[in-house]
């Protein structure tokens, strides 16, 4: 959306009217569509905008790829977590406080020297909510959608990620309700380096398979 | 290829624009209702014209196909869309979400694993075929695998059949595989040679080969 007219507003509902009428002619129509479906659910009182406001801060200020970093930092320092992790995720994630809506069936797919594994949703945008937040756009578009099983090279390198010829390339397509993490590689030179500073390697894209780990500082 | 290049955002907000936020949440506000499962919200989001689709963002996509469910099931109807406001009585739902029962709900999740009568039929290093299937309604067998022949990776759990349980005619939970494939059996003789690709697959999708 690239001409967003729609400001934030803290959702008193005790705005102006004239001025909210006038505000309403310059909203874009979706922004018109969304903010009419929720005016008649909230008259009908089949929907409280304050737990709108909950879920919107739970995704934009709690569940986000912070968590999934802490599981990948974990699983580097602590080879039975790691274990676990292999043989069931959703248990060893869960253990880290992390668990709920699109992470119910967790597995974590790691990464070796000779195979990288990339995560798509080729049906829909299906995508680990629980330790990553919502999915990206990108993720949830055809681009990606339908060639990260055909053409993961020719994918990833308009990530600027460029494997080498020989590495396997697994591409896990999540048509199930199974949701998944990929454990990149730990990078060199992180020997001694506590959680925390692991965690900070450990961005979004290398947890979806379009990135690998960052290089310590 | 059809689509054009992947177009990632450096620094991608987590929403773009407020009406996003707003449209997350009464989707999964309306979800909280108990009047449809998720395999019916997802039927509904492919069911929209395809140059719709396309042409359409996800969060386009939800608030399209929310419009479509909570008309099929009584709570808005399109006389209320076009007014803007409430015309009446809609039906009940189960629950209605409210804001201090957020972060229970999200946390509990919907988890789709349920017991199978019957034993796996297929067991790990198994050869299968993907059956050659166009059902007419909601489905999560991909195009591109169907007809070919994989390989079982793993037994996971049984779950919900969505085949079913989107239109309304029950769980029916099957054992669900992950079937890998080699990406040339999928793409041909021009496919990448070092590309394998799984899918996860509930057990009437699958044949032995």
């Amino acid at each position: 959306m690239s001409h967003d007219h729609d400001h934030d507003h803290d959702h008193d509902h005790d705005r102006d009217h004239d001025h909210d009428h006038d505000h309403d002619n310059h909203l874009d129509p979706m922004a018109a569509r969304v903010r009419a479906l929720e005016t008649i659910l909230t008259e009908k009182g089949l929907v409280d905008p304050a737990a709108i406001d909950a879920i919107v801060d739970t995704y934009q200020h709690k569940v986000g790829p912070r968590n999934g970093a802490k599981v990948v930092a974990k699983a580097w320092a602590d080879p039975q977590f790691a274990d676990w992790l292999k043989r069931d995720a959703t248990a060893a994630i869960a253990s880290l406080g992390f668990s709920g809506r699109q992470g119910e069936h967790m597995q974590a797919v790691f990464n070796t020297p000779n195979q990288h594994n990339l995560i798509v949703c080729t049906l829909c945008s299906c995508y680990p909510w629980s330790v990553l937040g919502l999915p990206p756009v990108w993720y949830k578009a055809p681009p990606y959608r339908s060639r990260a099983v055909a053409d993961p090279r020719g994918v990833l390198e308009e990530f600027g990620l460029r494997l080498s010829d020989e590495t396997r390339i697994r591409v896990w397509d999540s048509t199930a309700e199974l949701r998944y993490l990929v454990v990149p590689m730990r990078p060199e030179g992180t020997d001694g380096m506590d959680e925390d500073r692991l965690a900070g390697l450990v961005t979004r894209d290398s947890m979806i398979g379009t990135a690998l780990a960052g290089q310590p500082a | 290829m059809g689509f054009g290049p992947v177009a990632p955002e450096p620094n991608e907000p987590v929403f773009h624009g407020e009406w996003e936020k707003r449209a997350l949440g009464v989707t999964l506000s309306c979800g909280a209702f108990g009047a449809w499962t998720i395999d019916e919200s997802r039927h509904a989001r492919e069911s929209l014209h395809p140059a719709d689709y396309y042409a359409s963002s996800y969060y386009e996509i939800w608030i399209k196909a929310l419009e479509t469910l909570l008309e099929r099931h009584g709570f808005v109807s399109a006389a209320e869309r076009d007014a803007g406001r409430s015309l009446g009585d809609s039906a009940t739902p189960k629950r209605v979400l409210k804001a201090a029962d957020v972060a229970a709900v999200l946390a509990k999740g919907g988890p789709c694993d349920r017991s199978v009568a019957t034993p796996a039929r297929f067991g790990p290093g198994d050869r299968v075929r993907a059956k050659n299937i166009h059902p007419a309604g909601h489905t999560r067998l991909p195009r591109y695998a169907r007809g070919k022949t994989g390989v079982i990776d793993a037994v996971r759990e049984g779950f919900v059949f969505p085949d079913t349980n989107a239109h309304g005619r029950g769980e029916n939970p099957q054992w669900v595989y992950t079937v890998l494939f080699d990406g040339r059996d999928i793409w041909g003789e021009g496919g990448d040679p070092t590309l394998s690709v799984s899918i996860d697959a509930w057990e009437s999708y699958l044949e032995p080969a």
